[in-house]
């Protein structure tokens, strides 16, 4: 017998039940938890290290390595003492919510203050899938070229900040800032823009302070709630 | 390929409302897909192919529902269909997106495998073959 079913249920409503029992947990523990999201090459993980290097004495950091197939990035997060646990997606372009889950069973020992998940290389597809992060941070090479938020808005869009890394290039390309800039605010008129070069360092300090702010802000949130 | 993982999250939802409705074949599924999305309907019906061989889908006809990107001014009301998404309208107000966005199941047809009351033998669809 055939049956017609309505459905008009979405795709991805599997993956966004698991990303919100992941973002219950990280309210329970006060874990400020940061989904970076980039072309490959972009710079995410030197971004990460200079992060960590700045830090990691003042707060309990963990790192989720998102890679399709090799651990080199969770190894040079290793090497700074940091706590790493490494997805390898085996092929697949994006982390999803349980894959996070699974990772954060392998944290779950100790309780941080800032949790990073670096996803994997790619503008498309980490867009749609929701972790449970507080917030997505989206990182945009000078070598990439500045046409990036027009081609692939919805991961502009859903990002709270992008760090637009390597300034050290600009002046050898035809990257103009001011034209990006307002680009990404015709995306997202919220969005926080800030320029680095994780390469020389210059604009991390300012980088960490605004983390630092928000891991403040999830801190008082989670005592507020005590 | 964000589109293999898309066709199998489709395939696991129709898979799991299938089961409630006691359907044991899938006939055809009504994907709808917003531009903004970026899933090329080509490489949706391609994952699909190579999902669906030994699964209740095999053999069922995929059809692809693209909505394009669709904007409208909060201030002045003017609606505008943009290449890409454009936040700002020339009025000074800020366009919101009404379609562009749209990613779910509509529909799907299945056979429940029982005949209808008073038929006999086939209800006259073949079985795959091969």
């Amino acid at each position: 017998m055939g049956l017609k079913v309505v459905m008009g249920q979405r795709l991805l409503q599997a993956n966004e039940r698991v990303a919100q029992e992941n973002r219950n947990r990280f309210k329970a523990s006060g874990t400020f938890t940061i989904n970076l999201v980039s072309s490959p090459g972009a710079g995410k993980t030197t971004l990460l290290e200079q992060t960590l290097r700045r830090l990691r004495g003042k707060y309990k950091i963990g790192v989720i390595e998102g890679d399709i197939y090799t651990t080199r990035d969770a190894e040079r997060i290793a090497g700074q003492g940091i706590e790493v646990v490494q997805i390898n997606t085996a092929g697949i372009c994006h982390l999803d919510a349980p894959m996070i889950a699974r990772a954060l069973e392998e944290l779950e020992e100790s309780r941080y203050d800032l949790l990073f998940i670096e996803n994997v290389g790619n503008l498309v597809c980490p867009a749609e899938f929701d972790l449970g992060e507080d917030l997505k941070v989206a990182l945009l090479s000078v070598a990439e070229g500045g046409d990036k938020p027009a081609k692939y808005p919805l991961v502009f869009r859903e990002a709270r900040a992008v760090v637009i890394n390597k300034s050290d290039l600009l002046p050898y390309t035809d990257f103009d800032l001011g034209a990006v800039t307002n680009d990404l605010k015709a995306i997202n008129p919220e969005i926080e823009v800030l320029v680095v070069s994780a390469r020389t360092g210059e604009g991390i300090d300012e980088w960490c302070r605004w983390l630092e702010e928000l891991i403040l802000q999830k801190q008082g949130t989670r005592s507020a709630a005590e | 390929m964000h589109e293999l993982g898309l066709i199998d999250s489709m395939m696991s939802l129709v898979k799991e409302s299938a089961e409630k409705n006691n359907i044991v074949r899938v006939l055809s599924i009504k994907l709808v897909v917003g531009k903004l999305i970026l899933a090329q309907p080509e490489l949706l019906r391609f994952a699909f192919e190579a999902l669906s061989p030994g699964t209740i889908f095999e053999g069922a006809r995929l059809e692809i529902e693209e909505r394009p990107l669709v904007m409208c001014c909060q201030k002045c009301g003017n609606t505008s269909s943009p290449e890409y998404a454009q936040y700002f309208c020339q009025c000074g107000g800020t366009n919101k997106i009404v379609s562009g966005e749209e990613l779910y199941v509509a529909n799907y047809e299945g056979d429940t495998g029982e005949d209808e009351d008073g038929a006999e033998g086939r209800n006259g669809t073949a079985p795959p073959t091969g």
